[in-house]
């Protein structure tokens, strides 16, 4: 089998495979929050940028190639990604002490795991709304990294394109595909894949409210490195 | 003038059948922004009929139209009124006074049946201010035609009716070299392509050192090489007409002097890669140009040089199909082209894939500038020795220049590669120029005192754009005016260029109101060089450079916008309290 390097270490992939797929089948954590190894990369996030001939590259969208050099975990890469995950987190609003998804959150695990503990830059405090109007689930907003999971999880699996991406630029926002555009007047489950892939805060099952302690949630017991992607429900 | 009157959006029944002559024949998935585009010409919006009809025939979700619809900045959900009025707001548009014209018109027709408003560089800057209405460009603004527009739109005058020399563009030629003094286009072009097939006229290309025009300078030949290469169903030629860098104008001017050429140079690509179809992706903000372009394709049809049998050849046949861009800078990106073209929100892709191999509906496609097309019609006639004899080693030939701000003579310069910086302001009437930016607002900002540079791919690169900075000028009006376009234009796809980009502006913004401090250039400069490394694309990972080139090369420049320069950040008490203030003031209501 052909291989390549990540961080000095001997790394065996299949052609066709991307550094990111390569890795993880080598048990080899690389930062990420848009990839997801059940869809189609999608390189928005960048947290998985790692260096390659002294460029950055997203591990999720470049090939991997035989005698590549990569490296992940230094100083300089974790830094890119801090400041990235920084501009996430000004970005919305990430109450994360009231937040239903704290210690399960993607980009809480993520941003421990690379070092951010609170942003420096000014933060923009968005106006967003939050979706209540469906039974089961709640939508908020506020906390949407537009990671696209979900537009790709309701369109790729369920067949059912609830969720979308509208606007431009900084007016870019997660819509719901229904003719008042409340996620009650779509076709969305509890049981589609969608429900269960924001890896924020966003699309929440009602009446769980604490169900789990924090402290005892997912990433409190595995941090996020330290778990493999599908091991989460 | 082919805009007739702005229909009314009350008749739903109407609206349907009117939709669906605009989808008739081919009520295709991929057309949705054409037909998105001829709607909004109709109706000014895009009224929710419409959308209900689209679509139940075209199969796509109504939140998938909206979001397309979102994402062009000439298509609305909202009425725009019978007159769309959107002032040119590059920087040599405020340079020549856009900002006061811009109040002075929206307070002449003030209950006027229109809307108002700015758009990023309409490409009219050697003879802004401009404007376009309804989509058509009118250039030279000043009190006395704002006055006249004023009265115009007041008296509700249909826009048919509009004086003809409002709408005169000029080409302004100012210097021609070695190509524009040859002509081309007359089909001789494909001849001596057919005559030599497709290896020796790759050949022809690969010496003459012909790189793209567009901006990346990628080797012409090697790209239409690895296009015939590629494994296809079908091949592609598209030509890029977006040119929405700030300050460019060349293509324009190109497709209004010798569209020909530009067509001759796409014929000829498909001839070498085997294409039967191809499009030219042309920027609203050129509508005026549509019919001519048609006008010409039509032509040549008759005359052999397009459709079937071209030029008597059985088995060769092409044609070419303008599509229109609805106000999208990212759209001149190849992959965000391409999606465009599709249809779809100008998202650009992951690449690889590249266009060569995945392109237009996933097959290879040569995406080349409209003058890299126009210089391959005129190296087919003269050959590669007689286009590479001048400019560089690495950068051969001539290539067009785009030139405005301050200057006397601002219009279309040619110069061979190599061309100092020095040169050409002198040759331009340059106004105690203390600095040009290149390339647009993603490229260089070159102080006076470098002009002895060169213009060339291994010097300071530029897609064509060269616009003067006067000595009376601040550099922070400038990049005021660019990190608003760039948060305007960013598509909002990555994390850096999509909140980098709004960090910017709202620091620059903190700036122009003297409310800037020294750990805000700190924070900036740090979020540019991010932006640099990690963006997805092109424009993130370009906007950059302007900023970074004043901070490190003129830092002074931000000095007058500082308030506090101790301070590490800035605080607005007022701005932090206003919602406080709103609740608790008397005479206010309450929630
Ligand atoms: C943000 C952005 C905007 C661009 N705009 C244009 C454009 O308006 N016209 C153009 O020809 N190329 C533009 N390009 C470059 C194209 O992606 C592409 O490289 C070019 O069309 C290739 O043609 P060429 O090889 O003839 O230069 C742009 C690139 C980026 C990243
Ligand atoms: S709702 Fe969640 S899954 Fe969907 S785009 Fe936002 S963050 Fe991603
Ligand atoms: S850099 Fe990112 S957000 Fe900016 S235009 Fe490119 S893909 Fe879109």
């Amino acid at each position: 089998m052909p291989a390549f390097k990540i961080d000095d270490q001997e790394v065996e992939f299949i052609p066709g495979q991307s550094v990111m797929q390569a890795a993880l089948a080598a048990d080899i954590y690389i930062p990420h929050l848009c990839f997801h190894e059940d869809f189609k990369a999608h390189g928005s996030c960048r947290i998985c940028l790692v260096m390659q001939n002294g460029r950055y590259l997203s591990a999720c969208t470049i090939p991997a190639v035989e005698g590549m050099d990569i490296i992940n975990i230094r100083d300089d890469v974790q830094e890119q990604r801090k400041q990235l995950l920084e501009l996430l987190f000004i970005e919305g609003n990430h109450v994360c002490p009231s937040c239903e998804k704290s210690g399960s959150c993607s980009l809480q695990s993520v941003a421990e795991f690379c070092g951010l503990l609170s942003p420096s830059l000014p933060f923009m405090y968005p106006n967003r709304s939050v979706d209540a109007s469906h039974a089961d689930f709640l939508l908020d907003f506020n906390r949407c990294i537009l990671c696209e999971l979900c537009v790709r999880a309701s369109r790729d699996v369920d067949g059912k394109s609830v969720f979308g991406i509208s606007g431009r630029g900084s007016n870019a926002h997660l819509v719901v595909n229904s003719a008042d555009g409340k996620l009650v007047s779509s076709s969305f489950e509890k049981t589609d894949r969608a429900a269960s892939i924001c890896p924020v805060g966003v699309i929440l099952p009602k009446h769980r409210g604490f169900k789990v302690p924090i402290g005892k949630r997912e990433f409190d017991v595995t941090a996020i490195n330290e778990r493999r992607e599908n091991d989460a429900g | 003038m082919s805009t007739g009157s702005i229909l009314q959006a009350n008749d739903a029944s109407a609206i349907v059948n009117t939709v669906k002559q605009v989808m008739h024949p081919l009520f295709d998935q991929t057309y949705l922004l054409q037909y998105l585009i001829k709607i909004q010409a109709l109706y000014a919006c895009i009224p929710p009929a419409a959308i209900q009809t689209l679509h139940e025939k075209l199969a796509l979700t109504e939140a998938q139209i909206k979001s397309v619809i979102s994402f062009y900045s000439f298509l609305s959900i909202d009425y725009q009124g019978k007159y769309r009025i959107l002032f040119s707001d590059n920087i040599t548009d405020r340079m020549a006074g856009n900002q006061s014209l811009f109040h002075q018109l929206s307070e002449a027709i003030k209950g006027a049946d229109a809307s108002i408003d700015f758009t990023s560089c309409t490409g009219l800057c050697d003879q802004g201010p401009a404007m376009l209405v309804n989509g058509h460009a009118i250039n030279r603004l000043d009190t006395q035609r704002i006055n006249d527009i004023a009265q115009l739109v007041n008296n509700n005058e249909s826009l048919t009716n509009w004086p003809d020399n409002l709408f005169k563009i000029e080409d302004n030629i100012r210097r021609g070299d070695i190509q524009l003094n040859a002509r081309a286009g007359d089909g001789s072009g494909i001849k001596n392509a057919m005559n030599l097939g497709y290896q020796k006229t790759l050949q022809i290309l690969q010496n003459s050192g012909l790189r793209g025009r567009g901006g990346a300078g990628f080797t012409t030949a090697k790209k239409w090489q690895l296009c015939k290469q590629s494994e296809a169903v079908q091949r592609y030629v598209v030509c890029n007409a977006d040119e929405g860098e700030p300050g460019t104008f060349k293509d324009r001017v190109l497709f209004n002097s010798s569209a020909h050429s530009v067509i001759e140079g796409m014929t000829i690509c498909a001839y070498v890669i085997g294409a039967q179809k191809g499009f030219i992706y042309l920027r609203g903000e050129y509508l005026y140009l549509l019919e001519h372009l048609n006008d010409v394709l039509q032509r040549r049809r008759e005359a052999g040089l397009l459709g079937q049998k071209i030029l008597g050849k059985l088995n060769f046949k092409f044609d070419i199909e303008v599509h229109l861009g609805a106000g999208a800078y990212i759209c001149g990106e190849e992959s965000a082209l391409i999606e465009s073209l599709e249809g779809k929100r100008g998202m650009p892709r992951i690449r690889p894939p590249f266009p060569v191999t995945e392109g237009y509906k996933n097959q290879p496609t040569v995406v080349n500038n409209v003058e890299t097309f126009w210089s391959v019609s005129r190296i087919l006639l003269k050959g590669s020795n007689w286009f590479n004899k001048l400019g560089t080693k690495e950068s051969t030939g001539t290539r067009l220049l785009s030139i405005s701000g301050d200057c006397e003579r601002p219009g279309i310069y040619e110069y061979p590669f190599g061309v100092t910086l020095q040169k050409i302001v002198e040759d331009c009437g340059g106004i105690e120029t203390q600095a040009v930016q290149m390339a647009g607002a993603a490229g260089n900002t070159v102080l006076a005192r470098d002009f002895d540079h060169q213009v060339s791919f291994e010097d300071l690169s530029t897609g064509g754009s060269f616009i003067l900075i006067g000595g009376n000028r601040n550099l922070l009006d400038m990049l005021t005016n660019f990190a608003d376009f760039f948060k305007h234009e960013s598509c909002g796809f990555c994390t850096p260029c999509r909140v980098g980009t709004s960090l910017i502006a709202d620091t620059l913004h903190r700036f122009e109101k003297g409310q800037g401090c020294s750990g805000d250039l700190q924070h900036l400069k740090k979020v540019l060089k991010l932006m640099q490394k990690s963006s997805f694309c092109g424009l993130g990972s370009s906007a950059p450079t302007a900023f970074l080139n004043v901070l490190e090369n003129s830092p002074d420049v931000f000095d007058c916008g500082m308030s506090v320069e101790s301070a590490e950040i800035y605080f607005d008490l007022n701005a932090a309290t206003a919602e406080y203030k709103k609740i608790t003031e008397p005479g206010e209501k309450g929630i």
